[in-house]
């Protein structure tokens, strides 16, 4: 009998054999893709085994971990201020994930990327648990504030300031806004939560500032001016040949200025002053489509930024007829634009024609609070000349001066901007918009610009203007980041 | 360990039988069972470091309970089957110690306490009732070794052990006694425990094919026909391999039990191999497994969704998740905890096998070794289960009787599948069934009964290795004796 019981200890071997060859398949070769497979609940509990590194607004953290009971996912994200700073760092939720700054440099918070590796290694071997980096924001905590507070008050609407001379951004509210801390858990209660907040007919969790795109209304006649002055055919103070009522090539329709303004045959300072849509129409498509769609993307239009969150495109139609593009050249027919893009519009004026990259995030820090990423200003383009935005700033500072924007007016402190009261809707039926730009300038350059739109408003029509709504807020977001100086 | 070295050669794998003189090799067994003892003591330490930062409080008790375990059945070997394998009893040692650590690790997660709370109402720690279950395990072993002199004494009870095997397999289809767990209708309950019969039908069962096939081996290897290179069996005496494979397909219809079916089936097989040598036996078993296996499958909706699950686990895992019923995520959590402890492991008490839930510390306690000692752990395991194996086989070898012989090539077949059939079926190798790793997983009759098969194989072994007693003077020799001046 001892030749079949040799064979069957054969057969017994394989059997282990088979098990072990099985078992190298599983646990070696197969062992990545177990490991990181998205259903594998290991990922999100590994994910938010030890406290999240931290968002950093000015030295301070703006965000926070907490420890949670009766799940096992052990840590979740908290926030100071929440709804004000929600724009920024988007949010990072057990239930629904991450999003913007919490989702982009989700490597560095959580201490997976790759850039932390060496450090990772080290408390590997020394036996420290793994911690996350923090992330330092450019942002002005002052200046975000002002923001935020001014927009509270006002309903729907968004604020970008940037400062022109680095792309820095300084500001970036939006309103209405969401607190992430509501739903950053796990529970039912969350999800329920995130569900509500994202069917909200007012979409608090829409990043108004990066994801909306507004007609820009009157605010676009300074493209238009920068593409006036580029052309060497426009002198700030010299008349403009253009009629008292200009009928738009092609049709029979007039362009109609607001009210009874002094716009006939007006300088492009005086017209800018007053907001005169005849002049500026009238320049766009005599300059034709293709300066203005020129000058337009010099300034980033019809690009998406990423700062590193993305922002939506803002758009210069590229396909338009001559009165299409008077329209759009004073920020109607389809011309869009996000808040950022107006906000690097004024950047670009204020920093003497040089439109710098805007960005908000300065550093990326290990735990230990070594610098694993700086970001260094970089030059996008130069939509004008230096003597050009010289002159162009000069014409915005007479809108403030003695014109529209009279509201921004800062004492002791050059303030340069324009107006926009956009109109839209069926028949221009809906509330129109109200923006205002700016940059504030001291005898150092000018160390911020930027742009605030007020979407809706409780106020009837005829108040909504970009100087009686808008121009305020800006005005305390420049005096924030001045006084921090 | 030079026993193992000379059974590896084939020359010399008879050495041991009659050797006049064989070491007893118990003070092999008993430096063996020292590290069988010590390696689970530390890592039941490690267990509690990782989970709580300290030892566990009950390392002193638990270890010395193990140590006096190992103590008493090393002690009891030693005085009634002094040659007996020196490798059994440690083998059998590391693998009980090894997982009563992991049942203890088990009862730590919170995620099972709180699947307990809602299932039963309240958590009870498995591992006190595993180590009592170990102890009357070994009592039971000791108990064998005591009263059982010689197994050949257990021949004459071949046929009371048949009707008792087949009441064993039938008790979980009596109404009220059997229990339906997770879809396999293998268990009974008595007075407040969960048995299940199979574990202890494998023993008896073996004894009665042992038995009968020893005495029937002649007719059913010799009165065979020739027929295209395979002797075929004449019709009656193909009867006994026809109820058994009948009472098998009875299990897997009724109990639903594919692993329990196989083990049956395929230790007959091996048995009847052994007893006749021919080879025919072999292609027959195989054939009749297969037609029984597709058979029952094709009317069977357990055996398809098994098979179901098998194939597509994330399929089965997502629809689970769905919460529609019959479906298990185990699988696929198995295959995870598997693949995220790769090749080295997450270290005991840092993985989270628990995800697996209900049967994590049985059915799937090769998960939770898969994960935390990783690829080379697990491997260790394995190569365990197949030196058991090896050893039962070796016995069965060098056992002078047939009986013996066909016991212990019967009881290590059969050991040798069922540990293919579970780890396998954990694994992901083969459709999953209902029955647990010998010694490793928690459950009363899984560890009592292999217990008891491990001191059959004991007391084989120590009948196979003991020197033939010296041929007793007798006067006649004396007087007969040649006396050369």
């Amino acid at each position: 009998m001892n030749k079949p019981l040799r064979r069957i200890a054969i057969f017994c071997g394989l059997l282990v054999l088979a098990l072990l060859l099985r078992d190298n398949w599983i646990q070696y070769v197969k062992a990545d893709s177990l490991q990181s497979d998205k259903n594998n609940r290991r990922v999100i509990i590994e994910r938010y085994s030890q406290p999240r590194g931290n968002i950093i607004v000015d030295g301070k953290a703006i965000t926070g971990s907490k420890k949670t009971t009766g799940t096992d996912l052990k840590y979740k994200r908290t926030w100071k201020d929440g709804p004000m700073w929600a724009p920024v760092t988007g949010y990072s939720s057990q239930v629904v994930g991450a999003t913007q700054l919490e989702s982009i440099d989700d490597g560095i918070l959580t201490g997976n990327d790759d850039r932390l590796f060496f450090r990772r290694t080290i408390d590997m071997i020394t036996g420290k648990k793994k911690q996350g980096g923090n992330v330092v924001t450019t942002l002005n905590a002052a200046a975000q504030k002002a923001a935020y507070d001014g927009l509270k008050n006002r309903g729907k609407g968004a604020v970008v300031a940037i400062e022109p001379s680095t792309g820095k951004i300084l500001a970036l509210a939006s309103t209405p806004s969401y607190d992430p801390s509501v739903f950053a858990g796990n529970s039912t209660t969350d999800s329920n939560t995130f569900v509500k907040l994202d069917k909200d007919k007012d979409q608090p969790l829409l990043n108004r500032a990066l994801r909306q795109t507004y007609p820009p209304g009157s605010t676009f006649k300074l493209v238009t001016a920068s593409a006036a002055l580029e052309s060497g055919k426009y002198e700030p103070d010299q008349h403009t040949e253009t009629p008292k009522r200009w009928i738009m090539p092609g049709t029979s329709r007039p362009l109609n200025n607001e009210g009874n303004i002094p716009c006939e045959n007006a300088t492009l300072r005086v017209a800018l002053q007053w907001s005169c849509n005849t002049v500026y129409g009238k320049i766009g498509a005599d300059l034709g489509k293709d300066a203005m769609l020129k000058e337009a993307e010099k300034f980033g239009f019809n690009k998406e930024q990423f700062v590193p969150v993305r922002s939506s495109a803002s758009r210069f139609d590229t396909d338009m007829n001559a009165s299409q593009t008077a329209m759009s050249s004073i920020g109607q027919y389809d011309t869009a634009a996000t808040p950022l893009q107006m906000a690097m519009v004024a950047s670009a004026i204020a920093n003497d024609g040089t439109l710098m990259q805007p960005y908000m995030v300065d550093e990326l820090q290990s735990s230990t609070l070594d610098t694993v990423q700086k970001t260094e200003p970089k030059e996008l383009s130069r939509p004008l000349s230096k003597e050009n935005a010289q002159k162009l700033q000069s014409m915005m500072e007479t809108v403030v001066e003695k014109g529209t924007g009279t509201n921004a007016k800062i004492p002791g402190v050059t303030v340069g901007g324009k107006t926009g009261t956009a109109q839209h809707g069926v028949d221009n039926s809906g509330k129109p918009y109200a923006w205002f730009v700016s940059y504030a300038k001291t005898s150092s350059g000018s160390p911020v610009a930027v742009a605030v739109v007020v979407e809706d408003s409780d106020a009837n029509r005829g108040d909504i203007s970009g100087g009686g709504l808008a121009a305020p807020i800006a005005k305390n977001v420049m005096q924030a980041v001045l006084n921090s100086k | 360990m030079s026993s193992m070295s000379s059974s590896s050669s084939s020359a010399t794998h008879t050495s041991t039988i009659g050797a006049i003189g064989a070491p007893s090799r118990r003070n092999t067994e008993l430096a063996l069972l020292v590290f069988a003892v010590v390696i689970p003591v530390f890592a039941y330490a490690n267990v509690g470091l990782a989970i709580d930062g300290k030892l566990p409080a009950g390392l002193l008790g638990y270890g010395l309970g193990l140590g006096l375990l190992a103590g008493v059945a090393h002690v009891v070997v030693r005085r009634f089957a002094a040659y007996a394998d020196p490798l059994l009893l440690p083998l059998a040692t590391l693998l009980n110690g090894l997982g009563l650590v992991v049942i203890w690790r088990l009862d730590q997660s919170d995620h099972l306490q709180r699947l307990a709370k809602l299932q039963y109402g309240a958590f009870h720690p498995d591992a006190p009732k595993q180590l009592l279950y170990s102890a009357i395990g070994i009592a039971l072993f000791v108990g064998v070794l005591m009263l059982l002199k010689d197994h050949r004494i257990l021949q004459r009870y071949t046929y009371i052990s048949m009707m008792g095997a087949l009441v064993l397999l039938l008790l979980p289809l009596v109404p009220g006694l059997g229990m339906n767990v997770f879809g396999a209708r293998i268990w009974i309950h008595v007075g407040g425990f969960s048995i299940q019969p199979g574990e202890f039908a494998k023993i008896v069962l073996a004894i009665f094919f042992a038995g009968y096939l020893m005495v029937k081996r002649d007719a059913l290897a010799l009165a065979s026909r020739r027929f295209m290179g395979l002797y075929l069996p004449r019709g009656r005496d193909l009867g006994p391999i026809i109820v058994v494979w009948a009472i098998s397909i009875l299990i897997l219809v009724f109990e639903t039990d594919l692993g329990t079916s196989l083990l049956f089936f395929g230790m007959f097989v091996v048995m009847l191999y052994v007893a006749t040598e021919r080879t025919s036996w072999i292609v027959f078993g195989l054939l009749m497994s297969a037609v029984g296996a597709v058979g029952v499958a094709s009317f069977e909706t357990h055996v398809q969704s098994r098979v179901q699950a098998w194939l597509n686990p994330m399929h089965e895992y997502l629809l689970s998740r769905k919460g529609i019923g019959g479906h298990s995520e185990q699988a696929m959590q198995a295959l995870w905890a598997f693949g995220s402890g790769g090749t080295l492991g997450t270290g005991l008490g840092q993985g989270h096998s628990d995800l697996i839930g209900f049967a994590a510390n049985s059915d799937f306690i090769l998960a939770t070794y898969g994960e935390e000692l990783g690829l080379a752990g697990l491997m260790a395991i394995l190569v365990i289960y197949g030196l058991i194996v090896q050893r039962g086989l070796r016995t069965a070898l060098a056992t002078r009787d047939p009986f013996g012989k066909l016991l212990a090539g019967g009881l290590s077949g059969a050991f040798a599948i069922q540990v293919f059939v579970v780890a396998g079926g954990v694994m992901g190798l083969i459709p999953l069934t209902g029955m647990t790793m010998p010694f490793l997983a928690y459950g009363g009759s899984s560890v009592i009964a292999n217990w008891a098969l491990l001191a059959i194989l004991i007391r084989i072994s120590d009948t196979a290795r003991r020197p033939a007693p010296a041929p007793a003077p007798t006067p006649d020799a004396e007087m007969t004796q040649v006396v050369r001046p």
